[in-house]
């Protein structure tokens, strides 16, 4: 058993199950790994929550009550509303469904500037699939319906508050949330080609070969990468377009970032390649190719998922770091990173603290990816422990 | 121990040579030679620049010459205590980030041994009392340390502090003190504000600190000499404290081989968060600036902290472990 990896500490949380009598033989890998998986309860769970956050950042338009640019002057800085569920009439009977009261300014004698109130009087109703202006969900399939929002049009909706520009949190969260997902999904999709390539090579055919990768390897895990990546960044072209910069910034994360990934991959290579099924392979004519992939491959996939989960966490919090310094993502896109700039200033932070939401979503995925990587790990050896 | 030292230090002076190729590869990449965008500046702000003092510049970075030349020249310049010069500021490089450079040594230095200090307790107590309460609490706390990033957690720590405390947590020194020299008074003054962004450095580490302590001295519990030595009738303390906490220690030594990294890495984002003194907001601000020889130098010498941090590492643990210093490695 690895000494020093997540494994151990997981144990405590929840301790796998002594497996059942298996029927092992009959049931395919998969289902192997699944039942295995499905014993690390916290495991199970994140799954659930990094399937959800991921739902979200597919159907955002849908979920997000507002266009992430939508801004509103008269609700700068316009503090969260809560949702309430039920309204005492006058006569004593009650209203149920939920609604949000609307906003009164008053002035603050002593600051001088501006300050909500919650005007109790004022009730907005909420409804599921309400009418918004039309637009694309998927970029494909036209729609006119959001998943809630306030049942008249143009009435206020701040559930999480607003930002500097009266921009809804909320709306931009959950924007942000798609990019800074697919920001480190592509990412690692791309250390994974590097890394199954350059540590596929390296494993297989061993040699020179694999020495010089490995002394790379150890030579960029022995950098620090953020200032890599700052310089990496600041030397993008100003005028690149968004898309180009999001590309770019992907392309110089999974630059530093192969590395575990190659380094997992030649270990799976090094470990089968004296293994009996492949040298009978190799005998029987098989070509280097379909040994590697259809002999090989198959029976590493799955910590070949596990490692590339593990390694998203990695990407997305890289992104959030550099966006937030400022030499990443820049402003038209929304992103966690992004979204947390504009809570660099404590002053504003303190009058304003839901600006500080993005880092609670970052915080909750960050976690579920971490256990649910934790997890597939553990699965990932069906015949181990 | 000779030949281990010898193999190390040519491996560290290679390290260090690729180091500096790459960090004068990636000043090297915006478009354009800063000479070009300086002369643009300068005459923006209505200075006349003599064509004789252009001339020189070219010739003294080898603007225009291929890039190993422009390489040659920028390394040899830096091999003899040059760096150049930063435009911004219009003085030299060296000038302007030693005294830098040394507060980041010694934020992070005091971060290793924060994370130390608290992380060798927390990961015995954890392994010897396996499933006890404080054994779910470092672990869950482990975690949760890990999923926050740095940056963040520094916001928080000066957004609560702003809220209740009403004073903005920043910087190292207060300014009268920053240009004194070293007292009990600067020391106390230092403290009361190191310790935040200390605090926030060694978090994160001190969290994989402890599982890879847990981790490594339960491999050391189960085995038979410790339950040899528990039952020659050792008083537990001294049964766990002699032999296994020692062996688990090893491993924990080389930790600092990725843990440094990471810190100096951590600590160029916390700095700029908490507006510290240290080399980390001066090589953003030279990034976006496109002040080219300062951030290389920055970038270098981050990375030569690095490495020479991880050479001390692997020296204390072939000092430790003799089958390190004498099987080769």
């Amino acid at each position: 058993m690895a000494t020093t990896d997540t494994q151990n500490l997981t144990k405590p949380v929840a301790q796998p199950k002594t497996s059942k009598p298996t029927l092992s033989g009959r049931e395919s890998q998969f289902a192997m790994t699944w039942r295995r998986f499905k014993q690390h309860q916290l495991a199970l769970v994140s799954l659930w929550i990094v399937v959800a956050f991921y739902l979200v950042a597919l159907l955002a338009e849908f979920f997000a009550p507002f266009d992430p640019g939508d801004y509103n002057p008269r609700y700068t800085y316009a503090p969260p509303q809560g949702i309430e569920f039920v309204f005492v009439e006058e006569d004593g009977s009650w209203t149920w469904g939920p609604y949000v009261n609307g906003y009164g300014t008053e002035i603050d004698p002593e600051a001088m500037r501006r300050i909500f109130t919650i005007d109790e009087e004022v009730r907005h109703p909420l409804g599921f699939f309400v009418e918004s202006e039309p637009y694309m969900l998927l970029g494909i399939i036209p729609m006119s319906h959001k998943l809630f929002g306030t049942i008249e049009p143009r009435a206020p909706l701040y559930v999480i508050g607003a930002d500097r520009l009266g921009r809804d949190q909320l709306s931009r969260l959950i924007h942000g949330t798609r990019i800074s997902l697919s920001i480190g999904l592509v990412g690692v999709v791309l250390s994974l080609i590097f890394g199954v390539i350059i540590g596929g090579f390296s494993g297989y055919y061993g040699g020179w070969f694999d020495s010089a990768v490995q002394r790379t390897i150890e030579f960029i895990r022995s950098l620090p990468t953020i200032p890599l990546w700052l310089g990496l960044a600041a030397a993008l072209p100003q005028n690149w377009s968004a898309l180009q910069n999001y590309f770019a910034i992907t392309v110089i994360l999974s630059l530093l970032g192969w590395t575990e990934l190659a380094r997992v991959v030649r270990g799976r290579f090094l470990a089968l390649r004296t293994e009996d099924f492949v040298t009978a392979a190799q005998l029987d004519g098989a070509s280097d190719y379909r040994v590697i992939v259809r002999h090989m491959v198959p029976s590493f996939m799955s910590h070949i998922i596990a490692a590339t989960t593990l390694a998203i966490p990695g990407m997305i919090l890289a992104e959030t770091a550099l966006s937030f310094l400022g030499l990443g993502l820049q402003a038209p896109i929304v992103s966690w990173g992004t979204l947390l700039q504009e809570a660099q200033n404590i002053r504003t932070l303190a009058s304003a603290p839901w600006l500080l939401a993005p880092g609670v979503v970052v915080v909750v995925a960050i976690l579920a990816m971490n256990f649910l990587g934790d997890g597939l790990r553990d699965a990932a050896d069906p015949y181990g422990k | 121990m000779l030949g281990f030292l010898v193999r190390r230090l040519i491996a560290m002076v290679l390290t260090i040579w690729a180091v500096s190729f790459v960090a004068f590869a990636i000043i090297q990449l915006p478009p354009g030679d800063y000479l070009t965008s300086y002369v643009a500046q300068l005459s923006a702000a209505g200075d006349r620049i003599d064509p004789q003092t252009i001339e020189a510049l070219r010739e003294r970075y080898g603007l225009g010459d291929p890039f190993i030349v422009q390489y040659f020249k920028w390394i040899s310049g830096i091999v003899q205590g040059d760096f150049g010069d930063s435009f911004e500021w219009s003085a030299p490089v060296s000038e302007l980030i030693w005294g830098r450079m040394g507060n980041s040594v010694l934020l992070e230095g005091l971060a290793v041994l924060v994370m130390w200090l608290v992380a060798l307790p927390i990961g015995i107590y954890a392994a010897v009392r396996k499933y006890s309460l404080g054994d779910y609490l470092a672990t869950v706390g482990g975690f949760i340390g890990l999923a926050i990033p740095n940056f963040l957690f520094a916001l928080v720590l000066m957004y609560l502090w702003y809220v209740y405390f009403g004073q903005t947590l920043g910087g190292l020194y207060s300014p009268e003190m920053a240009n004194s020299p070293w007292s009990i008074a600067k020391l106390l003054d230092f403290l009361s504000r190191a310790w935040a962004p200390i605090l926030v450095l060694a978090t994160a580490g001190t969290a994989q600190l402890i599982r890879v302590m847990r981790a490594n001295l339960l491999d050391e519990l189960s085995k038979p000499y410790v339950v040899t030595a528990r039952s020659k009738g050792l008083p537990e303390w001294r049964v766990v404290l002699k032999y296994p906490v020692r062996v688990a220690l090893n491993p924990l030594v080389s930790t600092i081989g990725w843990l440094l990294p990471t810190l100096v890495s951590s600590s160029v984002v916390v700095s700029a968060v908490m507006n510290l003194p240290t080399a980390g907001p001066l090589l953003l601000r030279s990034l976006t600036t496109q002040d080219m020889y300062l951030a290389g130098a920055i970038i270098l010498l981050l990375g030569i902290l690095t490495i020479l941090g991880t050479l001390i590492s692997d020296l204390i643990l072939a000092w430790i472990d003799p089958r390190i210093r004498h099987g080769g490695m």
